[in-house]
C-alpha cells in the first residue's frame, strides 16, 4: 500500500466516521480489504490513525467528548465486523495470550487492535476489555494458564494500578507485555513497574510475544520503587480529595474573580485541580518529574485550544505548593513543574 | 613456672598431630609419634618423596607456606609448613570428618533451597496445566534427566506433562492402560498410599518416555499425594542405571511429591469450583446486547464490589419476531443473593414472554409470582417492547417504581418517558401506566439504575452525581450510537465515583440507527 492509497482511506474513513456513518466506514475497510488490502494493514494503518484523530480532534477542541465516544464506537464497530470477512479468518497455531485493560481505563480500542492483530497472526486471543479489575484477571489467569499477557493503559494516574496488575500477573506465573501511553513514549514506566516487556505499537508487540517473553519472575512492588518508603505518595493519594477541598478555599481568598463563578464554573474548576492532584501522586508514584510537567504542558495546549490561558494554573501550584511545603519530593516537583511551565507559556 | 627447654622435644614427640621435620636437603630428619603412626615405613634420614604421598613432597620443594591438602592413607589432611631456621616442619591435621560435615551442609542447603524454589513456584499457580508443568520440570532437574506427570485417568484417557531436563514441557493427552508400567495404577488411585518404587525399565510401556530419550538406565513411579484426593504420579526417567535414591534423595524426592501433589489438587479444585461457578453465573451475568430487528440496543454493567461479576442489578432483551422486549431491573440488595433474585426475575419474565402486548399483565403476574415465592426481596423495573417503523422507533415502556426513562432528542432536549407505577414483589395489587414514545433517526431511550444518579463522589469527594447531571451530559449524547451513550455515561459516573464505593451501576440505550444499511 502506498502512502498516498493510505492517506486516501485513511480521510475516507475519518469522514465516515466522523459523520456516524457506520455502513460508510465498514464499505470503506472492506472495499480496501477486496482490493488486497491486508487485514493488519487495515487495522494498523487505516483504522489506528483515525482512532488517533479522534484524540487529537478532541484535544483541538474540534469535537466533543461524546462525538469521540461515537467515533469510537464506529471503529469498534468495523472492527467488529472485519471478522466476518474471509481474509481474517486465521487459525490459531501459536499460543494463548490474555489481552486486557488495566482497572479504571476505558480506551479499550488500542488493546483491541493489538487482540485482532495477535488473532491474526495465529495466536488464540482472549480479550477481555476495557477496565478489568485485577482479581477478574488474576482469576482468568489461574484459569486458563496464557503465556503472556498483554496490559495496556492510556492514562497515566492509572499506573500505580497498573503496578500492582503487573506484579500480581507475575506472581500467577505470567510475565507481562505493556504497552499504551501511559508507560511513557520509551516505556520507562514499563520498565520501572517491572513488565517483562514494553512495546511502542502493536506489530512490535506482535514481534515481542513471537520471540517470547522472558519468564515472570514473582517479587514484591516494593521492590521496584524504594522512594515509597518516604510516605508522600501515600499522604496526597489519600487525602487527594480534601486536598482539593482546602486548594479551592485558598484559591477562593486569592482569586476575587472566583467570587462570581458559576456552580458549574466551580465544578470545573475543582475537577482541574483534582486531575493536577491526582498526576502529581502519580509522578511521586513513579518518581518522575517528567510526567507532572508533560501532564501541565499537556493541559496548557487542551486550555489554549478552548480560550483559556494556562497561565491559570500557576496559582494552583502556588497554593499546593504552600499546603504541601514539608514535603521534599512534593515540593521539588511542584517548583520544577511550576518553572517549567512559566518558562513555555 | 614454664618448660625447661629440653622437655619441648617431648612435647613436640607427644603432640596428637603428626609433625615430619625436614631438612633443606629434602631428607625427614624428625617424626614425631603421630607421624610415625601415619607413615609406618618413615624413619629419620629417607628423602621425603619415599615417606609421604607426592602432593605433600611436592609442596615442600616448592616451598609452599599456604596450608595445602590431600589424601594420606585414604583420609583428609591439611598441611601447614612452619620453618625452623633452614629446615621445616610439616603439621598434618586429619579434616576428614570436618569436610564430611561441610559436604552434608552443603547437600542440605541445597536440597532446603530446592524445596523452597519448589514452593515458590507451586504455590503461584492454581492452573493445573502450570503445575503440571512446573512439577515436570523440577523433577527433571533435580531429580533425574527426565520426569513425567500423569493425572489420574478420565475414562480411558491420560493427561500428562513430559520434560526432558534442558527442554520445555510437552503436554499430551492419550489413551493408554496405566496398568502398563508397574505401580502406576496403585499410585494413580492415591490409596493405598506406597512409597516411590524403582521398576524395571524393561517393564515401562513407551508412551511414558518422552521421544527421543534414548535408553533409560532406570525408572521410578512416585506417587504425588492430594488432599483426599489422588493428584496423579510423577514418573523419573534416568539415563544412568543407578536404580536408587540414596537416603536423602529419598527424602527430597517424598517431600517434593507432597508439595507438587498437594499443588495439582488445589488447582483441580479451582478449576472445578471455577467451572461450577461459570455454569451457574451464566444465566445472572446481564447478557451482551446487540443490535436486533434493525434497533441498536447497548447495555453496560458495574456491580457494586470489584471483585463481583453480578449482582442486583440487571437487564435483559429477547428479540421477539416483530417487537423486541427489553428489561432493566433493580432488586433490592446486593450481592449474590440479589443476584440469584434477578436470575428469578428474569425466568419468569421470559416465560411471560407472550404476553408482551400487554406490560400491565406481565407486571401482575410477576408481582403474584415474587409474592409467593419465600423470598423477602422486591424489585423495581422497566419494561420496554420496541419495533421498528421504518425509519422511527416506536417504544412501548412501563415503568413499575424506577426510575424514569430518559428519551435524548436529536436536538439535544432530554424528556422523561410518562410511565409511572408501582414497584414488585410488596403489594397485592401494581398499577403501572404505559407510555408510547416515537424516536427519530438519531435519538434515543436511556434506562439506568441508581448506581449512577446516587454516586457519590466529584472533585470534592461528597456529592452525588444526581439527575441534572445525568441529563447534562445526555444532552451532548443527542445523535450518537447507543454503544457510545452507554460508555459515555459509565465512564462519567465512575470518574465522579473515582476510588470511592459504589453501588451496582447499569446502563441501557436504545437508539434509532441514524443511517440506514447499503442495500
Amino acid at each position: 500500500m502506498t502512502q498516498a492509497v493510505a492517506t486516501d482511506l485513511v480521510d475516507r474513513l475519518w469522514s465516515a466516521v466522523s459523520s456516524g456513518d457506520e455502513y460508510a466506514a465498514a464499505g470503506v475497510v472492506f472495499g480496501a480489504l477486496n482490493d488486497g488490502l491486508a487485514a493488519e494493514d487495515a487495522l494498523l494503518d487505516v483504522i489506528a490513525p483515525v482512532q488517533a484523530k479522534v484524540g487529537r480532534e478532541w484535544a483541538a477542541n474540534r469535537i466533543s467528548v461524546a462525538q469521540e465516544h461515537a467515533a469510537t464506537a464506529i471503529n469498534d464497530r468495523v472492527i467488529a465486523a472485519m471478522a466476518h470477512h474471509q481474509v481474517t479468518r486465521v487459525e490459531s497455531r501459536l499460543g494463548r495470550v490474555v489481552v486486557a485493560c488495566i482497572d479504571g481505563e476505558w480506551h479499550a480500542l488500542p488493546a483491541r487492535l493489538l487482540a485482532e492483530v495477535l488473532r491474526l497472526r495465529g495466536w488464540q486471543v482472549e480479550f477481555l476489555g476495557a477496565k478489568v479489575p485485577a482479581q477478574h484477571l488474576i482469576a482468568h489467569l489461574h484459569l486458563t494458564g496464557p503465556d503472556a499477557v498483554a496490559l495496556s493503559s492510556s492514562i497515566a494516574t492509572r499506573l500505580p494500578t497498573a503496578h500492582a496488575t503487573i506484579t500480581a500477573c507475575q506472581a500467577a506465573g505470567v510475565p507481562v507485555l505493556a504497552g499504551g501511553a501511559a508507560f511513557g513514549p520509551d516505556g520507562r514506566y514499563a520498565r520501572l513497574l517491572g513488565a517483562n516487556a514494553w512495546a511502542p505499537d502493536a506489530r512490535r508487540a506482535a514481534d515481542l510475544l513471537a520471540d517470547g517473553l522472558r519468564p515472570a519472575v514473582a517479587h514484591q512492588p516494593i521492590d521496584d520503587l524504594p522512594h515509597l518508603a518516604d510516605q508522600e505518595y501515600t499522604t496526597v493519594a489519600r487525602n487527594a480529595r480534601s486536598l482539593v477541598k482546602q486548594t479551592m478555599a485558598d484559591l477562593t481568598a486569592r482569586l476575587p474573580a472566583m467570587a462570581e463563578y458559576t456552580p458549574q464554573q466551580l465544578e470545573h474548576t475543582a475537577e482541574d485541580i483534582a486531575q493536577i492532584v491526582d498526576f502529581l501522586a502519580t509522578a511521586l508514584y513513579v518518581d518522575s518529574a517528567d510526567l507532572f510537567t508533560g501532564f501541565l504542558r499537556w493541559t496548557a495546549d487542551i486550555l489554549a485550544a478552548r480560550g483559556v490561558p494556562g497561565r491559570v494554573l500557576l496559582p494552583t501550584l502556588d497554593v499546593l505548593a504552600l499546603r504541601l511545603k514539608d514535603f521534599t519530593r512534593v515540593s521539588r516537583l511542584l517548583k520544577e513543574a511550576s518553572d517549567d511551565l512559566d518558562g513555555v507559556l | 613456672m614454664g618448660l625447661a627447654d629440653g622437655e619441648y622435644g617431648s612435647v613436640m614427640r607427644a603432640a596428637p598431630s603428626p609433625v615430619l621435620v625436614v631438612g633443606s636437603n629434602g631428607d625427614v630428619l624428625e617424626l614425631n609419634e603421630a607421624a610415625a603412626a601415619l607413615f609406618t615405613i618413615g624413619r629419620p634420614g629417607l628423602p621425603l618423596d619415599d615417606v609421604v604421598p607426592s602432593w605433600l613432597a611436592q609442596a615442600n620443594r616448592q616451598n609452599v607456606r599456604e596450608p595445602v591438602r590431600g589424601l594420606i592413607a585414604g583420609r583428609d589432611f591439611q598441611a601447614l609448613a612452619v620453618p625452623l631456621g633452614s629446615a621445616v616442619a610439616w603439621w598434618l591435621f586429619d579434616v576428614t570428618d570436618h569436610q564430611r560435615t561441610k559436604r552434608l551442609l552443603e547437600a542440605e542447603r541445597e536440597r532446603t533451597a530446592f524445596l523452597v524454589h519448589a514452593s515458590t513456584l507451586l504455590l503461584s499457580s492454581m492452573n493445573l496445566g502450570r503445575c503440571m508443568d512446573i512439577t515436570a520440570q523440577l523433577a527433571a532437574e533435580y531429580l533425574a534427566d527426565a520426569a513425567v506427570v500423569i493425572l489420574p485417568p478420565k475414562l480411558n484417557t491420560l493427561t500428562m506433562v513430559w520434560h526432558e531436563r534442558g527442554g520445555r514441557p510437552v503436554r499430551e493427552v492419550l489413551v493408554a492402560d496405566p496398568a502398563s508400567v508397574p505401580g502406576l495404577d496403585v499410585a494413580l488411585k492415591g490409596f493405598p498410599p506406597v512409597p516411590s518404587r524403582w521398576i524395571d525399565p524393561a517393564s515401562v510401556a513407551a508412551w511414558v518416555i518422552p521421544g527421543g530419550f534414548g535408553p533409560i538406565g532406570s525408572v521410578a513411579v512416585v506417587p504425588l499425594p492430594g488432599q483426599g484426593v489422588p493428584a496423579g504420579a510423577l514418573v523419573l526417567l534416568r539415563k544412568s542405571n543407578r536404580a536408587v535414591f540414596s537416603e536423602d534423595e529419598e527424602v527430597v524426592a517424598r517431600l517434593f511429591a507432597a508439595r507438587a501433589g498437594a499443588a495439582i489438587a488445589t488447582a483441580r479444585l479451582y478449576a472445578e469450583q471455577a467451572s461450577i461457578t461459570e455454569v451457574l453465573m451464566r444465566d445472572l451475568v446481564p447478557p451482551r446486547l446487540e443490535h436486533a430487528g434493525g434497533i441498536e440496543f447497548a447495555g453496560g454493567y458495574l456491580p457494586s464490589g470489584a471483585a463481583d461479576r453480578v449482582s442486583g442489578d440487571f437487564y435483559d432483551l429477547h428479540p421477539a419476531g416483530r417487537e423486541s422486549f427489553l428489561v432493566l431491573g433493580d432488586v433490592c440488595g446486593k450481592g449474590l443473593e440479589a443476584a440469584a433474585m434477578t436470575g428469578k426475575i428474569r425466568n419468569t419474565l421470559h416465560a411471560l414472554l407472550p404476553l408482551a402486548s400487554n406490560h400491565q399483565r406481565i407486571l401482575t403476574m410477576l408481582n403474584s409470582a415474587l409474592l409467593s415465592s419465600r423470598h423477602t426481596r422486591f424489585a423495581t423495573l422497566v419494561l420496554v417492547s420496541a419495533v421498528r417503523e421504518e425509519p422511527r422507533v416506536r417504544l412501548r415502556l412501563t415503568n413499575a417504581g424506577h426510575l424514569p426513562p430518559l428519551i435524548v432528542r436529536n436536538d439535544g432536549s432530554v424528556e422523561e418517558a410518562r410511565t409511572q407505577g408501582s414497584l414488585v414483589g410488596v403489594l397485592p395489587e401494581v398499577h403501572a401506566n404505559t407510555a408510547v414514545v416515537h424516536l427519530e433517526p438519531g435519538e434515543s431511550c436511556v434506562l439506568y439504575t441508581d448506581g449512577v444518579t446516587e454516586a457519590r463522589g466529584g472533585p470534592l469527594g461528597d456529592a452525588f452525581f444526581g439527575e441534572a447531571r445525568l441529563a447534562d451530559a445526555l444532552t451532548e449524547c443527542a445523535g450518537i450510537p447507543s454503544e457510545a451513550i452507554v460508555e459515555r455515561v459509565q465512564v462519567l459516573a465512575t470518574q465522579w465515583i473515582g476510588d470511592n464505593h459504589h453501588d451496582d451501576i447499569a446502563v441501557v440505550a436504545i437508539t434509532a440507527p441514524r443511517h440506514q444499511e447499503a442495500r
